[in-house]
């Protein structure tokens, strides 16, 4: 474990932006060194802020600290970014169960089940809340099967979907901020919008943006333009591109008037790569 | 209006331009070349610059002031205001920042 800490520290320091951050964190935080784990798992959502598994790293560590109210909030946030993370719907209903709201609870481990219905842990943990017992606390004493927070594993399979969202513009200019990628009905697959008072906005402008690619496809068309590939626009505070890396999906990229529209496009081409190589593999 | 239209048809590579009501998609003052469907293009034009004003407004970037659909084989080009759309349609190689720059100019004269 010592050697795991020594080389995943050592992977972090030559990549600062690398997502190594999690296997770290989760590592110290599994050994106890809590205050060594929060300022990683700090340091990374500074870096990553928009990333589920970073949150729900961050909420496990409060949790082992006894600070069940800052838990909450970084579960309820990688929910808000991740809606089928499974491993903070888990700390959700350990915490609900704590102050004795067991529908909620329930209901969390219920959503939890519809995304991963071969999980043990999960059927365990209602089992559990049935009886009015808690289930296991997610703290580094717990076995990880038992644990709510362990279906989330970061620190060994990134299976979170907030982990592949965040996966989707990896390497990219401004990959955490400003991307957002949905399928043609307005559902989100990667990436995350927030407005400038840092309100998350990506569900809000993913449902306005539901059905641009049809109309945009249909302009073009009427107009005997070809095939539509891009749209740009200069708003009063910040300019944007619109392209469809799939016939169904649209990428959005969003960055502030300081970047020139023709610079956007040059951005927007690289994201719409990233997403297509992203969509085939998925 | 005709005039206004006049700054954005004489750029080349521009085939049309056009005043749509930015409620209803019709068409105001249309300058076209044969082959337009110039109501058609306004209706579609209206629904769509509806669709990225909600959808800028709510990223946090404000109304768009510009935007441009590039297309395979050409664009298209539209400067929103209050209730109308100055809207152009251009060849694919046409100068974007000279059209941009003659659209805002008859969006100031008319809008």
């Amino acid at each position: 474990m010592a050697d795991d800490i020594r080389a995943l520290s050592a992977q972090l320091a030559q990549d600062p932006q690398s997502l190594v951050f999690l296997r770290l964190g989760e590592a110290l935080r599994r050994k106890g060194q809590l205050d060594a784990a929060m300022r990683v798992a700090v340091n990374g959502l500074e870096r990553h802020p928009h990333l589920a598994d970073a949150h729900d790293l961050y909420a496990r560590i409060l949790t082992d600290k006894r600070d069940y109210e800052r838990a909450f909030d970084e579960w309820d946030m990688a929910v808000r970014i991740a809606p089928h993370h499974t491993g903070a719907l888990k700390g959700l209903a350990f915490l609900y169960f704590k102050v004795g709201d067991v529908a909620q609870a329930e209901a969390h481990l219920e959503q939890a089940r519809k995304v991963e219905p071969d999980d043990p842990s999960i059927d365990q943990a209602i089992a559990m809340m049935r009886k009015g017992t808690a289930p296991p606390a997610p703290t580094v004493d717990s076995s990880s099967a038992a644990s709510p927070t362990a279906a989330s594993s970061t620190a060994q399979a990134p299976q979170g979907s907030g982990f592949d969202e965040a996966r989707v513009f990896a390497g990219l200019e401004g990959a955490n901020e400003g991307l957002l990628l949905i399928d043609g009905a307005g559902r989100v697959l990667g990436g995350a919008l927030q407005d400038q008072a840092g309100t998350d906005v990506t569900d809000t402008v993913a449902a306005y943006l539901a059905g641009v690619s049809q109309e945009a496809a249909r302009t073009a068309k009427l107009l005997g333009l070809g095939a539509w590939m891009g749209l740009s626009a200069e708003g009063q505070h910040g300019n944007v591109h619109l392209a469809h890396p799939t016939p169904e999906a649209l990428l959005l990229v969003v960055r502030d008037r300081g970047m020139p529209l023709g610079r956007l496009a040059i951005l927007a081409q690289r994201a719409t790569a990233m997403a297509r190589r992203w969509l085939e593999q998925q | 209006m005709s005039k206004t239209l006049d700054l954005v048809t004489r750029v080349r590579g521009v085939r049309g331009a056009m005043l749509v009501s930015a409620e209803d998609g019709l068409v105001i003052a249309e300058q076209l070349m044969e082959g337009i469907k110039g109501p058609a293009v306004a209706a579609l034009a209206a629904s769509l610059a509806g669709r990225l004003r909600r959808a800028m407004e709510a990223a946090g970037t404000g109304v768009a002031v510009f935007w441009h659909l590039q297309a395979e084989q050409g664009a298209l080009l539209v400067v929103p205001g209050t209730g109308m759309l100055v809207v152009a349609v251009a060849e694919p190689d046409v100068n974007i920042g000279l059209v941009r720059l003659e659209l805002l100019r008859a969006a100031e004269a008319v809008l």
